[in-house]
């Protein structure tokens, strides 16, 4: 019987290597599996590679998982915000390296690792500072950029409910990269708010087949 | 010197956006447009972060974590609405499913280049966001922006000197003073604020200007 539910935050990080590429979902703070965050952190793994749309806020989640020097790099389109005072102090004095990235680059490259896509063509970006050094190419007249997959280790994303299976639905705008990073990182971390019985979840409105999901925890947060 | 308020300048965008457009409003400045648009016209609003059919901000006490715009804040969902990921939400944009994006703009060139994401200071730390995807994916991109800089500049430039967001991607400009389409033949002038002649708008602003056909002086 395949069951893909795992007892503890703990337990679903626990194989996290030193030097892991991590993609973590959410979009400012809707959707950041913050008890996954802090079960990383807990757990120690150091010299990350973070893919995330921002790059952290305050002082809890992913903004602690970079104020405890964990990361090496973070792959992200908006890491200034009004309070990314964390990520501005590393980014200053040089210890944090920075890949920015248009977001919609972002989304689409995280989908085209999931979707087994070499590289694609995009508009996005020609003629600006960060598509400098790339590869361009004139299509029916318009100019395009090339870009590549990301790909990573492991996503750690928070879905609203999932079963055995590891299909899951997501809650409003918290969804945001989820279902694209359960698709591209090999070992794809959810937890949820609820962990549903098999067929509990209409397959008409699955928005993440389970065959995108590794580990499910069910985390059911207070507030 | 008299110019457009705020209000104004977000009233004057609203009443060109008809019904039935779907619309980016982006971070700043623009999302006042959202307060302006006409009760009657059904017009549906996209947010990046995977939202259609965005509604007003709710009623204190009524806010939802996980229900937030692109520039973070809680808003509702109108009846009708829809959510969707990352993925699709920028395939809508780059894709030109998108009728209108509404930008802020640091420079925006009589060639129609936008600059409106980074300040050039070597000390800034970058971010970008979905700025340039909506410039280049939206079929009429509209800026709104001041007409000079705090110190008297003209933000419409010949060439953008500040990093450029997308490339001949600007349609229409609204400023505190005047409201200017981009054509291939140069810039036109759809509008002057009351009290300002065109020569004045025209010494103010670094580029050539020409009157549209609809210009009323």
């Amino acid at each position: 019987m395949i069951d893909k539910t795992v007892r503890t935050a703990a337990a679903a990080v626990s194989d996290v290597r030193d030097g892991a590429s991590i993609m973590i979902g959410g979009f400012g703070t809707a959707g950041i599996p913050s008890e996954l965050i802090d079960a990383l952190i807990d757990q120690g793994a150091r010299d990350l590679t973070i893919v995330n749309n921002n790059a952290g806020n305050g002082e809890i989640g992913l903004a602690a998982l970079l104020k405890a020097k964990r990361v090496h790099k973070i792959i992200c389109s908006f890491p200034r915000q009004t309070d990314s005072h964390v990520f501005d102090a590393l980014y200053r004095a040089g210890e944090i390296e920075l890949e920015l990235v248009p977001q919609g680059n972002l989304a689409e490259r995280i989908r085209a690792a999931g979707a087994g896509i070499g590289a694609f063509f995009t508009p996005t970006g020609y003629g600006t500072l960060l598509a400098a050094g790339k590869e361009t190419r004139v299509i029916d007249g318009r100019n395009y950029v090339l870009e590549h997959p990301i790909h990573a280790d492991f996503a750690l994303i928070k879905a609203e409910r999932g079963d055995r299976w590891g299909n899951l639905v997501y809650r409003k705008t918290a969804r945001n990269f989820g279902p694209i990073m359960a698709s591209a990182a090999k070992c794809s971390i959810v937890q949820v708010r609820e962990i549903v019985p098999l067929g509990t979840l209409d397959p008409e409105v699955i928005v993440t087949p389970g065959i995108f999901v590794q580990r499910v925890v069910a985390i059911d947060n207070a507030e | 010197m008299i110019r457009y308020t705020r209000e104004q300048m977000a009233t004057r965008v609203a009443r060109d956006i008809p019904e039935g457009a779907y619309v980016n409003l982006g971070i700043g400045l623009p999302t006042m447009v959202a307060n302006f648009l006409p009760t009657e016209r059904e017009i549906f609003l996209h947010s990046e972060n995977g939202l259609l059919g965005m509604g007003p901000t709710p009623a204190p006490g009524f806010e939802d974590p996980d229900l937030i715009n692109a520039g973070k804040q809680p808003v509702t969902l109108l009846t009708g609405g829809a959510y969707f990921h990352h993925a699709d939400s920028f395939a809508m944009m780059r894709g030109g499913h998108l009728d209108i994006c509404v930008l802020g703009a640091f420079q925006v060139s009589v060639g129609g280049d936008l600059a409106n994401w980074h300040t050039g200071e070597p000390d800034a730390i970058p971010a970008v966001g979905g700025a340039m995807d909506l410039a280049i994916g939206a079929k009429n991109v509209y800026v709104m922006m001041d007409h000079l800089t705090k110190s008297g500049e003209s933000k419409i430039v010949a060439r953008c000197t500040y990093p450029v967001t997308g490339l001949s991607c600007v349609d229409r400009i609204y400023t505190d003073l005047a409201v200017i389409d981009i054509t291939s033949g140069g810039l036109r002038v759809v509008e002057i604020v009351g009290g300002l002649t065109f020569d004045e708008l025209q010494r103010m602003t670094g580029v050539p200007l020409a009157r549209s056909s609809a210009a009323a002086q």
